[in-house]
């Protein structure tokens, strides 16, 4: 198993040993990750950050795993990334960052711009989300952090709640559940639930699952409570909105049926889907989550540019 | 030959069983504007004896290519290709649908990098046959109903 030189574009297209390889170099990252340690493994080496959407949380851990390595970073966002988007093919852009970088993250507005990306660059691709489809770094770092905090993927029942019909990061971190034994429980109202091209490739794997509109179903069964926003819009109206908003809120109360050792994700940022009393909680562990995307971001790093096997 | 209500032809390409309705579609497909110079006979809605009506094509002098037929096999998927010389079907063969469809088909999926501004075709892979499974490579989009966007 080679990584060196490999376009990190989606999940499926890592193969469970290797999805387990890049979860242990990331473990060895830590205490890199945190400051304790220092290393110089990327000394010289040039990320180059293309983001064509904000999106503070990825570009930032991103960054601080490059800088973390001793490499350093190029940083195209914001205004200058959305005035690009207008100019400029994406093929040509990414063209233009390959000649000052060794590696490229990508955050892009369309679905399978990472794909395109990689197509016209001979460095590597890491896609850092594009549009509503993957975002496969994301689904690393929650997978990294399934196994750190309970030991195991395998055999876990995770429950994944809120909007999963629009939320890519649900899509992507369902399908590599099932790859990797995990058994799953959908919480969602009927308006927001899997789409029927998830479950469809969910069954072509053989996943194991079940779908349901009670929370507290999903709460009582889940070894991992996985959280995520429900948006507004997805609503024909605030009546509507608030009523399924309220019901799937986690609050210290709607735990008190929860196995003890649970621990509840989110890909943050969070609204009001999880009250901030359950902060303090055990079973809170959606900012050591977040820390977690700088080790398993540093680990594909090493990996793409051959430090480390 | 005989079902075939129109003409014989010397040399050339008989593209039978089309789906009723279909021929200028898969004309269109093949690229066949009517400017190349060779004589071109397209019969619609012709009565067939296996389905109740069907379109017929027939290019004289040009044998096409299977890579260049198997375009077709998204709309007209019943096709049967004649490859005609002097007078006799020298071959015949049902179209495929080709493993991956270039620039046959566009990605269903709006928001798709595909459907941008950029120096790319489409690129449509088939992932299964039957039931029939074609998944856009760029933005993974699973395609329901390819025949209504083909370019
Ligand atoms: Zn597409």
């Amino acid at each position: 198993m080679s990584f060196k030189g490999r376009d990190i574009i989606r999940i499926e297209e890592l193969k469970e040993e290797e999805i387990y390889r890049i979860l242990d170099v990331a473990e060895k990252m830590v205490p890199v990750a945190r400051g304790e340690e220092t290393t110089d493994l990327l000394y010289g080496k040039v990320l180059a950050s293309l983001f064509f959407e904000p999106s503070t949380r990825t570009r930032l851990s991103f960054e601080s795993a490059m800088h973390r390595l001793g490499g350093s970073v190029l940083t195209i966002s914001g205004r200058e990334g959305t005035s690009l988007k207008k100019g400029e093919t994406l093929a040509d852009t990414v063209r233009m960052a390959e000649a000052y970088a060794d590696v490229i993250v990508l955050r892009h507005p369309n679905e399978g711009a990472a794909a395109l990306a990689a197509q016209f660059c001979s460095k590597p691709v890491i896609n850092g989300g594009d549009g509503s489809g993957q975002h496969p770094t994301q689904t690393l770092l929650d997978l990294f952090t399934i196994k750190s905090e309970l030991g195991a993927i395998k055999g876990k029942t995770v429950a994944l709640v809120g909007d999963l019909r629009y939320g890519r990061t649900v899509h992507s971190l369902s399908l590599a559940l099932a790859r990797l034994g995990a058994r799953m429980i959908m919480v969602a109202p009927e308006l927001i639930q899997m789409p029927t091209y998830i479950l469809d490739e969910l069954n072509s794997l053989g996943a194991k699952y079940e779908l349901t509109e009670d929370l507290g179903r999903g709460i009582e069964e889940a070894d991992v409570l996985y959280v995520t926003r429900i948006q507004r819009e997805r609503f024909p109206d605030e009546e509507e909105y608030m009523k399924v908003a309220g019901s799937y809120r986690v609050t210290l109360e709607s735990l008190k049926n929860a196995k003890e050792g649970m621990i509840i994700l989110h890909p943050l940022p969070r609204v009001d889907e999880i009250a901030p009393e359950v902060d303090s909680t055990p079973h809170a562990k959606y900012f050591v989550q977040a820390f977690n995307g700088v080790p398993v971001r540093m680990a594909i790093l090493t990996m793409v540019l051959g430090v480390i096997e | 030959m005989k079902e075939l209500k129109i003409t014989p032809i010397k040399d050339g390409t008989v593209i039978d069983h089309i789906t009723a309705g279909s021929a200028l579609k898969v004309l269109r497909i093949l690229g066949i504007t009517g400017e190349e110079g060779y004589t071109v006979s397209v019969a619609m809605n012709v009565t067939s004896k296996k389905e109740s009506l069907k379109d017929v094509v027939k290019i004289e002098g040009r044998e096409l290519k299977p890579e260049e037929i198997n375009k077709i096999s998204l709309i007209a998927p019943r096709a049967t290709i004649n490859i005609i010389r002097d007078y006799n079907v020298v071959k015949k063969y049902r179209v495929q649908i080709p493993d991956v469809l270039e620039g046959i088909a566009k990605c269903e999926n709006p928001n798709c990098i595909s459907n941008q501004r950029e120096p790319i075709q489409p690129v449509l892979k088939v992932i299964s046959r039957n039931p029939l499974r074609i998944k856009c490579v760029y933005c993974g989009r699973v395609q329901s109903q390819v025949e209504k966007n083909l370019i």
